[in-house]
């Protein structure tokens, strides 16, 4: 049996709010698959639990009428992959959850768990970099938004109040028209495994060699998951070459600040980063319609 | 202890019970409804020997609280063979040896389930990705990739007369 002293479900958005105002020990669990897993190995003890597992206006994938897409907090990952707006617009966010864990954890496991936890290696989260997600939070006070750069703070550690929930993920149109993208995953085996590093390149092409935009994200090659902010200035506007290539990779290395774990070394970590950010930008162009 | 009264399907039966809010579906399953096909492996998510179709898509019941499973429908594999007639997965994973201890065939057997029931046509490498949640620590996996692409082959190339002894 799990370690939890209370269980509160919440049926809407407000009320699992007002509990939480209520009880300021209280953890809100969702898919559960951190929360269960960490009172299974006893990182967690008496738990007051506080379940937005069923409402159903967190979940769901939908488009506003200028084209943002809005992605709930509580859409499982599947989902997610599955919903035929992620399919059309923003393919490569599918890609990219469908790499976390495996089938039954992606049935289980959702987009806001994944971020609210606030780690590096989550899959969903250089993808939302690189896309400049808005996340909608929600507290008794009312609503507001933070860009998703602005959300992580430290290992572990999100701008997120005990009192607020994570409603919604917005995409806007400027962020993903026009944009070809590719999400690499790096891990030791390719199920069932945390990213040793996750790295996402998002393109736009003028005419077919030029590169209008470009975008670099990273997941686990810094305490928190990060934009290559310098690389993306540089590669902008420029022609695409093998040379370009090489920069991509060469330019990444400096901005990163990747940490030795039992998974992989600094030094690792580092190739990777340098090897994968090119594989990346390349296909990424070719995705929108980049000719080499 | 905090209880909650629960209802929900079971292998298309009804029930109505009170769970303690602490228990996992698994135990519920295990435990309360003797249901012992579903298997307890890892208890973390990373084995699926607890997997079961829940509205028909297939879940760890080890990281699924009991109390969630109110107003589902759940599927395990005790419900699959039906008037002593195996399933066309159950059958196949027969046909195929899948099967050593048989602690990690209850899983396979439902996610493959999912699977067949979707409709859908897969490749190789797809099974092998829609079975990888699972762990299966005798077969070396050969046979259980062999029973899944057998029970997915459409019927009509691949009629249920073959019982195994060719491949294609
Ligand atoms: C076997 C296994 C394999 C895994 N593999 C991967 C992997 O490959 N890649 C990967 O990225 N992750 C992986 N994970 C981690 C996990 O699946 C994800 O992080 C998942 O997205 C968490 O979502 P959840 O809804 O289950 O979270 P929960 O456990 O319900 O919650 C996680 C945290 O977020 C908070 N929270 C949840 N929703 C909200 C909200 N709406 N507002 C505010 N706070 C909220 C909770 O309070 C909690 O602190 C794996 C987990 C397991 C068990
Ligand atoms: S016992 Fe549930 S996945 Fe292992
Ligand atoms: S047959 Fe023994 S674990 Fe799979």
């Amino acid at each position: 049996m799990y370690d939890i002293i209370a269980y509160e479900e919440a049926s809407c958005i407000e009320e699992a709010i007002k509990l939480l105002v209520a009880n300021p020990n209280a953890t809100l669990i969702s898919g559960g698959s951190d929360v269960l897993i960490k009172l299974h190995e006893g990182r967690m003890h008496d738990a007051h639990l506080i379940s937005i597992h069923g409402i159903k206006e967190l979940s769901g994938v939908s488009m506003l009428e200028d084209g943002t897409i809005v992605i709930g907090s509580g859409t499982s990952f599947s989902k997610i992959s599955k919903h035929p707006i992620v399919q059309q617009f923003i393919p490569v966010l599918g890609e990219a959850v469908d790499m976390v864990g495996g089938p039954q954890i992606r049935n289980i496991g959702t987009i806001g768990g994944n971020i609210c936890n606030g780690v590096t290696s989550a899959d969903s989260a250089s993808t939302l970099f690189a896309f400049n997600a808005r996340l909608e939070i929600q507290g008794p006070d009312g609503v507001r938004t933070v860009l998703i750069k602005e959300f992580y703070k430290g290992p572990g550690k999100v701008d997120l109040q005990h009192e607020e929930i994570l409603t919604a993920i917005f995409i806007t149109p400027d962020n993903y028209r026009g944009y070809g993208g590719h999400y690499i995953k790096y891990a030791m085996r390719n199920a069932m495994d945390i990213a040793t590093l996750g790295c996402v390149a998002l393109c736009k092409v003028k005419g077919i060699h030029q590169i209008e935009d470009f975008r670099l994200a990273l997941g686990v090659a810094a305490p928190v998951p990060m934009r290559c902010t310098e690389t993306e200035r540089l590669i902008k506007g420029e022609f695409f070459t093998e040379e370009l290539i090489e920069k991509v990779g060469k330019t990444a290395l400096k901005e990163v600040n990747p940490r030795t774990s039992w998974r992989a070394s600094k030094d690792f970590r580092l190739q990777l980063v340098e090897e994968l950010s090119k594989r990346a930008f390349r296909q990424a162009f070719k995705n929108a319609g980049g000719e080499q | 202890m905090q209880l909650k009264k629960i209802t929900f399907k079971i292998n298309s039966k009804e029930i109505t019970i009170e769970v303690d809010v602490r228990e996992s579906l698994l135990d519920v399953l295990r435990n309360k409804l003797h249901m012992t096909g579903v298997k307890k492996g890892c208890s973390v998510g990373e084995c699926g020997a607890c997997t079961v179709l829940i509205d028909n898509v297939a879940f760890d019941t080890c990281i699924y609280l009991a109390v969630w499973a109110d107003g589902k429908e759940i599927r395990t594999i005790e419900g699959e063979a039906k008037e002593g007639k195996l399933s066309k997965v159950q059958q196949s994973f027969l046909d195929e040896a899948a099967v050593q201890c048989g602690f990690c065939t209850p899983g396979f057997v439902m996610s493959t389930t999912e699977m067949l029931e979707s409709g859908k046509v897969f490749s190789k490498e797809q099974i092998k990705k829609e079975l990888s949640g699972h762990m299966c620590r005798c077969t070396g996996y050969h046979n259980i990739m062999l029973a899944a692409e057998k029970a997915l082959q459409p019927a009509n190339k691949h009629g249920s007369e073959c019982h195994g002894k060719c491949h294609k």
